[in-house]
């Protein structure tokens, strides 16, 4: 017979649901909105879900000045106008404004490049919030940090506003072939690596408290140097035996076309997110449609070919060399 | 030999191919797990799984690949098992409440979408499962109900008075998901059914 049971034991904003969130993402485009009715266009496209936002990153790039957390006021019209899951973003190490987004409903954060850092040390510590995050990353080491640190997905930084993947591939191939090579490390080559990954930290807790620190000085809010470096451990032993990242692993930054976008998940992405190539285009119903069925056809070149007939103008790219800012560098 | 199609447009597919291969490992049942992306790689399944995802995304692309038709005609022909979970219980539903969802209509039910709200109200408990001689550890992500049942509908699995499991001949409804746990006891119920 089955025991009595308290069914109202429920628990929130466990790992477990924080990564499992990310995982029903899969397979699917995440889309940059700025109002509700660019919301329903990315909804009724096929988006699994959207950003909101005041501006998209083109606009920020070619408007300069401090990019901040998007009106709340803004993000609560396209929760209000859509189905789907809506995120948003807050600065590298604003906590507070993380809270408030966790405060108003959204779905998933994203702590990102693409608006100003606001902490020069440190990213925030996902593990405090039920909300799951999404971060950025140029290589392992900064994916392996932001897991550690609590984030549910990782992306690619590539760079965003340009619509030019190069940089998204450059960082997809990078993470990529640094798994592959952890399968070739032993246990101890891997704690080497660990300890390098930990170094950051250090570097942080060094500049703040102006002293040298050792394995047990706190360097990322209560967590001491060797116990971060632990468990970093534990995460690259992981990523060696699954061969993969152990959250989900998804492309941003520079994709601008359905074979963009293909070609990304080719790369091994999960999924892949839009920014400014869909509504900076010059038909952005028809572009979003051809990136989803992109995506979920993305190693049928019959398709590819086909959705990326007459679908208009794609955004204006930009050359990365001529870039006064390269918002991938922010971040560590 | 029995071949298990998991519908890999979108969602949760890796976890579902990993899960129902182990479970066919665990219960000595020879066969393979098969990826359904395109129309053609339905053909020859005994079994169906559609994952967790986002039901809008997953039954646009299965209807634009011709998917949701032919599925239908396997349920007319050979009354298929299909186990859907969380997007592929909606997916399976007769009436969706909040019509986004154009599905296979084939389980007498009717779900409402995100019905606990919103990613944060996401939660993990224990249900009572009928037939589980123990609670089953149920994730619920964005998850919908099932508001009402219907015809030789049955509710299977109950959150309070809510009802988040139904079998309605050979198809089974979760609002929750079991592959991202390893208990294996729904898909034993569903490999029973081939």
């Amino acid at each position: 017979m089955p025991k009595e049971i308290e069914l109202d034991k429920l628990r929130y904003g466990t790992e477990l649901l924080k990564r499992g969130f990310a995982k029903m993402q899969k397979g699917g485009v995440i889309m940059d909105v700025t109002n509700a009715e660019q919301a329903g266009i990315a909804e009724d496209a096929g988006a699994v879900a959207v950003m909101a936002l005041e501006k998209v990153p083109a606009d920020i790039r070619s408007q300069g000045g401090v990019a901040r957390m998007a009106d709340p006021k803004k993000i609560q019209e396209i929760m209000d106008a859509v189905t789907i899951p809506v995120m948003a973003k807050c600065r590298i190490g604003h906590f507070v404004e993380a809270q408030a987004l966790e405060a108003l409903g959204v779905d998933m954060i994203d702590e990102s490049e693409v608006l100003t850092p606001a902490d020069p040390f440190y990213h925030i510590d996902k593990r405090k919030f039920k909300v799951p995050f999404v971060c950025g990353c140029r290589n392992l080491g900064e994916a392996v940090r932001r897991i550690w640190e609590g984030a549910a997905m990782i992306r690619t930084k590539g760079e965003a506003g340009t619509g030019n993947v190069v940089e998204a591939v450059r960082h997809m191939r990078i993470v990529m072939g640094s798994i592959e090579h952890l399968s070739r490390l032993g246990d101890d080559e891997l704690y080497i690596l660990a300890e390098e990954y930990t170094q950051s930290y250090a570097k942080s807790a060094q500049q703040i408290l102006g002293r040298e620190i050792d394995g047990n000085t706190p360097v990322f809010g209560e967590y001491l140097y060797d116990d971060i470096k632990e468990e970093i451990f534990g995460i690259l032993k992981e990523i060696r035996q699954i061969k993969r990242l152990p959250v989900v692993n998804f492309a941003a930054g520079g994709i601008a076309t359905p074979a963009d976008a293909a070609l990304m998940m080719q790369l091994g992405s999960d999924g892949v997110f839009v920014g400014s190539g869909i509504f900076k285009s010059s038909d952005p119903e028809k572009r979003a449609r051809a990136i989803v069925e992109a995506v979920a056809h993305f190693d049928e070149p019959e398709v590819i070919a086909e959705v990326s007939k007459d679908i208009g103008e794609a955004m204006p790219g930009l050359e990365i060399k001529s870039l006064e800012v390269k918002l991938q560098e922010r971040g560590w | 030999m029995v071949r298990i199609g998991v519908i890999s447009v979108q969602g949760d597919v890796s976890e579902h191919l990993i899960s129902a291969k182990r479970a066919m490992e665990d219960f000595g049942i020879v066969g393979e797990v098969v990826a359904v992306r395109r129309l053609r790689d339905i053909e020859g399944v005994d079994a169906l799984i559609i994952p967790g995802g986002e039901s809008t995304t997953i039954s646009r692309i299965m209807k634009r690949e011709g998917l949701m038709d032919r599925i239908r005609e396997l349920h007319e022909e050979r009354d298929i098992p299909i186990m859907g979970t969380c997007a592929g219980c909606i997916i399976l539903a007769k009436e969706a409440r909040d019509g986004e969802v154009d599905g296979l209509k084939l389980m007498d039910m009717r779900v409402r979408r995100n019905a606990f709200g919103r990613q944060r109200e996401s939660f993990e408990t224990s249900v009572e499962v009928e037939g589980f001689d123990s609670p089953f550890h149920a994730v619920f992500i964005r998850a919908p109900i099932i508001e009402a049942i219907w015809g030789r509908c049955r509710a299977i699995a109950k959150l309070n008075d809510r009802i988040v499991g139904a079998v309605d001949g050979r198809k089974i409804a979760l609002t929750f998901h079991p592959e991202l746990t390893s208990d294996y006891r729904f898909h034993r119920m569903f490999l029973e059914m081939i």
